[in-house]
């Protein structure tokens, strides 16, 4: 018996009113496979995202995940947005908790996890923090350490580092790297930077816009585990290249 | 305590040159005292009011009394309304623009209509405080939940919360400092209409008190009666922002939603 993909898109389209945004999409994320989606802005990459997480359903075609249909959020995926979305009012750890129902609703077990967690994020001092004593850089970690809590086989990120400045944002993809490394799962991760699309996927999918539909589907042979140490290599750099022209061509 | 000194010394400066204007104003030469008495007169009146005879504390129970029984009683409606309305899309469509038409209407105006029917004692007044306090507040509740940041509420469905918790967890807190605004505003507009509903039919209560003092021309009394009537709203106000402070601590008391004016 083989193991249905992490995340199958079967033909899937969308779009909003006098605007289609996503057409005949289709592809397989294997299990532990990385994925990076590739897009200009506006290019439906967030869309295709919560299409995958249940909090859009699809005009056309379907979206399975672990060989199920989507039918709403689901706890084996885990999610990271473009902004920490953290509730104010509640501290780190309370809002690593949240897919629990907080300290209060959680286990015993889900405590210790989420204090695990923010440790693994580099956090384990600050658990007791509100996020307005955190940096941008802490606080998405606090997002990434939320999306872990129950251990998701599948993990979408959607531009979670874009608003953060270039160094907390390459730092950022090496802590995602060293957590992803630790338990290799499917994940797709949304972004508009080729850097850091090459620096963390094992497959780069790029999106061409209006509709959103597949213009390359790529693999990225590089060794893990990816240092800033790889980009300076000509490997990277001949991709990275191969991937920019392609996007020029898309973007035109 | 230099610091404490620093933040008194200038409002207690202003203070005694108000007083030093007002009563030379009043002096010698100055405004006769059926129009405006000293400032001396009228702390007099206020110590034999409070102290010597202490003959105004049932007119000051009986205004706290409707003014709180109103301003809590509205307050709770106005809320548990809010909530209702901001989570139905039918409330919305049909009764919302009401709402909004209601808010603009000065319901002082009623004071009369309300004494009618609720009679001249506690009743009436309890019923006016809370009408006036309801609008400001229903509809910084809706705005205030209607305000969530969207992505929070993606955010908490994508982790399988149910709307339950959304409500609980996520829009609640988030629109509780525009609740906050609405029961500061609340707290104000209460003890105004309290003192109207006094001043157009009662036989007690501080606006009783300056209504009557006007018949008799004891303007002392008259302001006395102002004085105390302040007093209870700059304390009201200041109990308020001090409860906002400790629910609401992640919020920058400056930048709630902006509330209609209400003009009472």
């Amino acid at each position: 018996m083989t193991l249905p993909p992490a995340l199958r898109l079967r033909e899937v389209g969308f779009s909003f009113p006098g605007r289609t945004v996503l057409a005949g999409l289709s592809f397989d994320v294997a299990p532990g496979e990385f994925v990076a989606v590739l897009g200009p802005s506006g290019g439906g990459k967030s869309t295709l995202l919560r299409l995958i997480a249940g909090l859009l359903p699809p005009a056309a075609g379907q979206v399975l995940v672990q060989g199920t249909v989507v039918a709403g959020p689901r706890r084996d995926v885990g999610m990271v947005f473009q902004k920490p979305t953290l509730l104010p009012w509640r501290t780190a750890l309370d809002n690593v908790l949240l897919p629990a129902g907080f300290r209060r609703g959680a286990s015993a077990g889900e405590r210790t996890r989420a204090e695990a967690l923010l440790a693994a994020v580099g956090l384990g001092d600050s658990a007791g923090y509100y996020p307005a004593q955190l940096s941008g850089g802490m606080a998405q970690r606090v997002g990434l350490a939320r999306m872990l809590l129950h251990d998701p086989d599948l993990l979408l990120l959607d531009e979670p580092f874009a608003a953060l400045d270039a160094m907390t944002r390459e730092r950022m993809a090496l802590v995602l790297q060293k957590l992803w490394q630790e338990r290799p799962r499917a994940a797709v991760f949304v972004t508009h930077s080729i850097q850091e699309a090459l620096l963390l996927a094992d497959r780069v999918v790029v999106l061409a816009h209006s509709p959103g539909r597949i213009v390359a589907d790529w693999p990225v042979p590089l060794p893990r585990p990816r240092a800033p140490e790889t980009m300076a290599t000509p490997e990277f750099n001949a991709l990275a290249l191969k991937l920019r022209r392609l996007f020029d061509e898309v973007a035109a | 305590m230099r610091a404490a000194f620093a933040r008194f010394a200038p409002p207690l400066v202003t203070l005694v040159l108000i007083l030093g204007a007002w009563a030379l104003a009043t002096g010698p030469g100055g405004l006769p005292s059926y129009l405006l008495p000293g400032p001396w007169p009228v702390a007099l009146s206020l110590w034999n009011g409070l102290v010597g005879t202490g003959s105004f504390w049932p007119h000051i129970g009986f205004t706290l009394t409707s003014t709180l029984l109103g301003y809590v009683g509205g307050s709770v409606a106005a809320i548990i309304t809010g909530v209702a309305a901001a989570e139905s899309r039918l409330f919305e469509r049909f009764v919302y623009p009401y709402v909004v038409a209601v808010q603009a209407a000065p319901k002082v105006a009623l004071a009369p209509l309300i004494l009618v029917w609720f009679g001249f004692g506690l009743a009436s007044k309890v019923v006016l405080v809370a009408l006036i306090c309801f609008f400001p507040l229903l509809v910084n509740t809706i705005s205030g939940i209607r305000g969530t940041d969207p992505e929070l509420i993606e955010m908490a469905r994508s982790f399988s919360r149910s709307r339950g918790f959304v409500f609980l967890h996520v829009k609640l807190p988030a629109a509780a400092p525009a609740i906050f605004a609405g029961l500061q505003i609340g707290i104000v507009l209460a003890l105004i209409g309290a003192v109207v509903g006094e001043f157009v039919a009662s036989d007690r209560g501080v606006g009783y008190l300056i209504g009557s003092a006007t018949v008799n021309m004891s303007v002392t009394t008259m302001f006395a009666g102002v004085i105390v009537l302040a007093a209870f709203g700059m304390a009201g106000s200041a109990l308020v922002q001090r409860i906002q402070r400790r629910v609401v601590f992640w919020d920058n008391a400056e930048r709630h939603i902006v509330t209609p004016q209400e003009t009472a």
